[in-house]
């Protein structure tokens, strides 16, 4: 023990050892309420951390050639010692990260997390998610399925609608006229080395921003403003370390019971986490009958397809995708609430929330299955299919709860926030 | 009612490879039937493995089945590869395009695309169809390019149809029917696919059986882990509370 405090003196006078320690976790105070929802901010982590460690094995084995890429999975699978296990982890874990990032997305949402003064908070967080987004896109491709080419295929395609410079765009993005070994071997280099690079500063600079202003919580009211005034500490806030600590190792656990269920009893997850058709290889003469992407990105894909094409354009289509995801970034600035959380909301946000879930889910399910899926209407509706119909009112209660939140927001009949923390 | 008419007579086309409307047969398959599994990988060395290959699967990995490196070279090695040799074949992907039309796929993963069940009642459902130029078609892929390789042990069917009065509708059923027996009996020929599509399924993913063992493990371990971490939680947080 002796000899410890010296040394520690010795680094602390060359590095903030020390000071870091203490600024973000011995002495860095977090609301003490802290709910269920509060964990999938350090899971989110963990997710990182697993997808980056397992992904370093996997490159060690896959080859990124599109004659040899989906037999080097399968090699993977079958002839390196646990390597079975570390591909499991890796799409399971890709999942995951996403059920994860979407739960803290929700958690932001319902709590006002967004709101002043943690926008920049929040627009970093975007920024992850759609890093996140393009990190999941360019991995899929890398298994060389059906569904990995012909999904690529699809969103390449996306870009190709763009007017004017659509078809350049998209013959640049690939390298080549159709989806081929360069497109492999430029989304391998951004999966495993251009995205993990922003996302890991994306997340460092995120976690900045959060110590800055200092955590929200399901109240929804600062803590800073009411301090000890002999300490300066928050009366509501108790040290990260060690209570948040041992409380998220329970989440943490938690997380990897859910996470061992999935990856050791059925890592296909239904068909869900790893598409059935991805077992069949790339095939560039054989479109599938029925393209879907993942589940994590089936609520955009709905959109992408409810909006009809204008003027033989697929345009608007991708436009309303892209906007779907982008528009989360104006959140700061549509909420006029008075208060943050929705515990003291009114009626009118829980209501437009709650349809908001519903049109998010209704959309992600569609997207999973073919638009003939519930058949068609009657001749009333022009034999409209059903599921489009459907698709495209979501697509729109989708839209509106953005759209007029500035409106609702403030109409709505709030509840008082507390003075303190409540429990 | 004519268009009804139309749409079955259009049915077949509509069944498209991944199933489609035809009702699949459940396998039933026993994933511990070790003694299946290696009837099974007979059955595909013998049948399947002359055009299919299967080159993600090694033969000395059926020593997973209790096999030994001697037993897997007398029974099922009947080319000059070695015991540790991928399941390669030696026809020629160009010369197959040209007898079949399309390359037969590799099957090493085919359990996991099409599902043990789709590959059960494919392999019992082929029938003698003169339009065809193999004399064969299916009723879970139709207009396959394959021909039954399996009709002597399960004899010839064909597709014969019949119109049933139903409720004042007039339904037309399609049902194969055993033309001429094969050398096995529908039970056992039952049998036999089925013990085919379990070694099918195991080659999917030979380390499946080993997973769970360890799942298992991990997860005791975990719920041990969990109470542990629960205590140190609740104990630090009684100065909080």
């Amino acid at each position: 023990m002796g000899k410890i405090k010296p040394l520690l003196n010795w680094i602390d006078a060359r590095f903030p050892l020390t000071a870091t320690w203490k600024a973000h976790l011995a002495e860095y105070y977090a609301p003490k309420n802290f709910n269920f929802w509060y964990y999938f901010g350090s899971l989110a982590m963990l997710a990182l951390v697993i997808q980056i460690v397992t992904g370093i094995f996997l490159t060690m084995h896959y080859k990124p050639d599109a004659a040899q890429a989906f037999a080097s999975v399968e090699y993977i699978m079958r002839d390196v010692s646990w390597g079975w296990a570390i591909r499991y982890m890796h799409s399971t874990g890709a999942s995951l990260f996403f059920v994860v990032v979407y739960l803290h997305m929700f958690r932001g949402l319902i709590y006002g997390s967004y709101r002043k003064p943690r926008e920049l908070l929040w627009l970093l967080g975007v920024l992850i998610y759609l890093c996140l987004m393009a990190e999941a896109f360019f991995g899929y491709l890398l298994p060389w399925g059906q569904m990995s080419y012909w999904g690529a295929q699809v969103i390449v395609n996306l870009f190709a609608a763009i007017p004017f410079v659509g078809p350049d765009l998209a013959v640049w993005i690939r390298g080549d006229y159709v989806i081929s070994d360069a497109t492999l071997n430029r989304f391998f280099a951004f999966h495993v080395i251009a995205i993990p690079l922003v996302l890991l500063g994306l997340v460092f600079a995120h976690l900045v921003a959060l110590h800055e202003v200092g955590s929200n919580n399901p109240d929804g009211i600062e803590i800073k403003k009411k301090k000890d005034p002999k300490t300066g500490i928050p009366l509501d806030g108790i040290p990260f370390f060690p209570y948040y600590v041992v409380k998220d190792i329970v989440g943490v656990v938690v997380f990897l019971m859910v996470f061992s269920a999935i990856m050791f009893f059925a890592p296909e997850m239904g068909g869900y986490f790893l598409e059935h058709n991805n077992f069949v290889p790339a095939d560039s003469l054989k479109t599938p009958d029925h393209i879907a992407p993942v589940w994590y990105f089936t609520p955009f894909y709905s959109i992408l397809r409810a909006v009809p094409p204008l003027f033989g354009s697929q345009f608007p289509g991708v436009l309303a995708m892209g906007l779907a995801v982008m528009v989360f970034f104006l959140l700061p600035w549509l909420d006029r609430g008075v208060v943050k959380s929705i515990r003291y909301r009114g009626a009118v946000y829980k209501t437009a929330l709650a349809l908001f879930v519903i049109s998010f889910l209704v959309l992600g399910y569609l997207g999973t299955v073919p638009t003939n899926i519930w058949g068609q209407f009657g001749g009333w509706l022009g034999g409209a299919e059903r599921a489009t119909v459907v698709a495209r009112i979501f697509t729109l209660v989708y839209f509106l709860f953005f759209l007029l939140m500035p409106w609702y927001t403030k109409i709505d009949t709030n509840k008082p926030e507390p003075e303190r923390l409540t429990r | 009612m004519r268009i009804f008419f139309f749409a079955l007579l259009l049915a077949p086309a509509a069944v498209h490879a991944a199933g489609g409307d035809i009702q699949l047969d459940r396998a039933n398959i026993d994933s511990a039937d070790v003694i299946s599994i290696q009837r099974g990988a007979q059955v595909f060395v013998n049948y399947c493995l002359n055009c299919h290959s299967a080159t993600a699967m090694r033969y000395n990995r059926l020593m997973d089945l209790g096999l030994t490196e001697q037993q897997i070279k007398d029974n099922l090695l009947f080319t000059g590869e070695k015991v540790g040799d991928p399941m390669s074949i030696a026809a020629s992907r160009k010369d197959q395009r040209q007898w079949f039309g399309v390359e037969p796929p590799d099957l090493s993963v085919i359990a996991r695309s099409r599902g043990v069940n789709w590959l059960y009642t494919y392999m019992r459902t082929f029938y003698r169809d003169p339009e065809r130029v193999t004399g064969w078609n299916n009723l879970a892929f139709a207009n396959v390019g394959m021909p039954h390789v399996l009709w002597q042990l399960q004899g010839t069917q064909v597709l014969k149809s019949q119109i049933e009065e139903q409720g004042g509708h007039k339904v037309e059923h399609k049902k194969l029917v055993l033309e001429f027996p094969g050398t096995l009996s529908p039970p056992e020929y039952d049998q036999l696919v089925r013990d085919l599509v379990n070694y099918l399924s195991y080659m999917g993913e030979p380390a499946k059986t080993r997973r769970v063992q360890i799942g298992i493990v991990v997860l005791f371990f975990l719920s041990f882990l969990l109470v542990l971490s629960w205590l140190l939680k609740t104990e630090y947080w009684k100065d909080v509370n």
